[in-house]
């Protein structure tokens, strides 16, 4: 009796031990295959170029500008969606007003639309025959193929990142703090500042490092709206695209020819991406 | 709870000062007003606009929409085929993921925060940098890929290239939505069917698994969205060979820059379409599981 309870025990725990061992292995071996060796791929991709063509590359105009582009949009991008994305959040979290479920599901739909439908979008709102393009091209404002539409896009689809890091904060902290701070005679922006924001920073942080790195590599809805004017609405994005469709047209079976100096210069330029996209 | 909260200023308090308490409620409700006027007008003019103008322009001239998006040459395999992958995709990460979910909040080893850490890239990398190094790794000048070619498996420009991408883009999604509701979940129930007898299968077949499941089906509802629209992952992989590799994002494109984009538009309407089902559906699924654990 006393082994056949102490032999189950024994390979009980030699079982926990394989079976433990082996989901971890099936985990990491997921990861290191799917994620990790990519990555080692395009160091590899990058690196063999050697140093030289990364500076050749990164110093010509166009690229230049391609990055200074991305970076305006971008900084655009995160302020306003980080501002009103808490606006929306505390509202979300604290208001109750009918439709506002319904609020929250447009919050979330940026998150479920392919960027190549957002880009359609505002095509179908500035472009020819748009329900906007008759006003904006009276007063000779550009939209499409400009600045402003490709903000939109970007913006549009950064929406959903800040306010769902924010609103699961704010419902978790409850109001007790800002009662206290406003019973104590602090102002509401007072309370906002001080209590507020000092409580959801590290979720709207977050919020603000993935919408940064959204819109730093956000292509298909800026691909449809700037139609990538090499430089003057070509982002960074576009250009690595640009570099590889010149040297290989779609539809081919075949890798064409002069594939590895693609291969290399996209690869770098890549790299590089990589590097200013991981926060 | 909140609307009381917010109100409350105006209710008064036992043992606090005469303060000005008509004019805190203006102040209460001005700002109040002021907070949702903003949220509804930012939601309004950025989300809700557009949206009405895609259903407005695509769905307005009806079944002839539809028509058109399916005659569009190579809409219909593309459509297909970007279904079909994104279906996939979804289904390997569901299972993928929530092992994924269930070993990085259950075990403890050596390396597991880096593991959870890179979980989190694809969120940080470019989507077209994901095509860009899966062409680095798989392409045929690559070790990896001269291998894979020799024995006669083709990733770049093939399906399994658009795949690969696919699944990375969309992994995080599903592990973020499985681990939030396994780090809540109470192990003593485990403990309890465990002691029962019952084996490891079974307890997470009856005791986990029902609680992740609201869990689940969102992270997959919104990877297979994701897997639906993406284009920069795919568009440098997949070659764009229609009727083989041409997915239906990237065949959007290629109408507007051909100057087509009323095709264009019956494409992208039949795909939000889809994509706007499915966010119905998570946020049906989302409400009711906050429901069951609380």
């Amino acid at each position: 009796m006393s082994t056949e309870l102490r032999t189950p025990r024994l390979s009980g725990s030699a079982r926990r031990l394989l079976v433990h061992g082996g989901f971890t292995a099936i985990a990491i071996l997921y990861v290191g295959v799917l994620v990790v060796a990519p990555l080692i791929g395009i160091a590899w991709a990058a690196l063999r170029g050697g140093l030289s063509t990364w500076t050749a590359t990164l110093s010509q105009p166009d690229v230049v500008h391609a990055y200074v582009l991305t970076g305006i949009i971008t900084a655009i991008t995160v302020v306003v969606s980080s501002v009103l994305g808490v606006v929306v959040a505390l509202v979300v979290a604290r208001d109750r007003f009918p439709g506002r479920s319904l609020m929250s599901a447009f919050v979330d739909l940026p998150l479920a639309v392919s960027p190549v439908i957002v880009g359609v979008m505002a095509v179908l709102l500035f472009g020819r025959g748009g329900w906007f393009e008759p006003w904006f091209s009276a007063r000779g404002i550009q939209i499409l193929f400009a600045l402003p539409s490709m903000v939109l896009v970007t913006m549009f689809i950064c929406i959903p990142f800040v306010i769902r890091e924010v609103v699961p904060v704010l419902q978790e902290l409850g109001v007790s703090e800002e009662e206290a701070a406003s019973t104590l005679g602090a102002s509401s922006w007072q309370t906002f500042l001080r209590v507020t924001l000092k409580n959801i920073r590290w979720g709207l942080l977050y919020g603000i490092a993935l919408t940064t790195a959204r819109a730093i590599g956000e292509i298909g809805a800026v691909l449809i709206v700037s139609g990538s004017i090499t430089g003057k609405t070509e982002t960074a994005t576009l250009y690595i695209l640009r570099a590889f469709d010149q040297n290989h047209r779609p539809g081919l079976d075949r890798p064409a020819r002069g594939y590895r100096g693609v291969q290399a210069a996209g690869g770098e330029e890549a790299a590089d991406m990589t590097c200013g996209g991981i926060r | 709870m909140s609307a009381q909260t917010l109100e409350r200023p105006s209710v008064p308090r036992p043992g606090g000062g005469a303060g000005p308490r008509p004019w805190v409620t203006v102040r209460t409700a001005m700002a109040r007003w002021g907070l949702r006027g903003t949220a509804l007008l930012y939601l309004g003019l950025m989300i809700v606009l557009p949206t009405v103008v895609v259903v407005a322009r695509g769905f307005g001239s009806g079944v002839s929409a539809f028509r058109d998006a399916l005659t569009t040459p190579g809409a219909q395999e593309a459509i297909v085929l970007t279904v079909v992958l994104a279906a996939v995709t979804a289904l390997i990460n569901v299972v993928f993921g929530t092992e994924l979910a269930y070993v990085l909040v259950r075990y403890r080893f050596p390396g597991r925060r880096l593991l959870s850490t890179i979980v989190d890239i694809p969120f940080a990398i470019p989507t077209l940098v994901t095509g860009v190094m899966l062409r680095a790794l798989y392409g045929p000048i690559s070790p990896v890929g001269a291998f894979l070619g020799r024995h006669g498996i083709q990733v770049i420009f093939a399906q399994l290239g658009i795949l690969l991408a696919l699944l990375f883009v969309t992994l995080p999604l599903v592990v973020r939505a499985v681990q939030p509701v396994l780090l809540e979940l109470d192990e003593t129930e485990e403990e309890a069917a465990r002691v029962l007898g019952a084996s490891r299968w079974l307890t997470f077949r009856r005791v986990v698994f029902p609680k992740l499941r609201p869990g689940i089906v969102a992270g997959g509802l919104l990877a297979f969205a994701r897997a639906l629209g993406e284009f920069g992952a795919v568009v440098i992989v997949s070659g764009n060979i229609i009727g083989k590799t041409l997915t239906a994002p990237v065949l959007i494109t290629q109408l507007i820059n051909g100057g087509k984009p009323e095709d264009a538009a019956a494409v992208a309407t039949l795909l939000f379409g889809l994509s706007f089902v499915l966010v119905l559906v998570t946020e049906r699924l989302l409400a009711t599981g906050r429901k069951e654990t609380s």
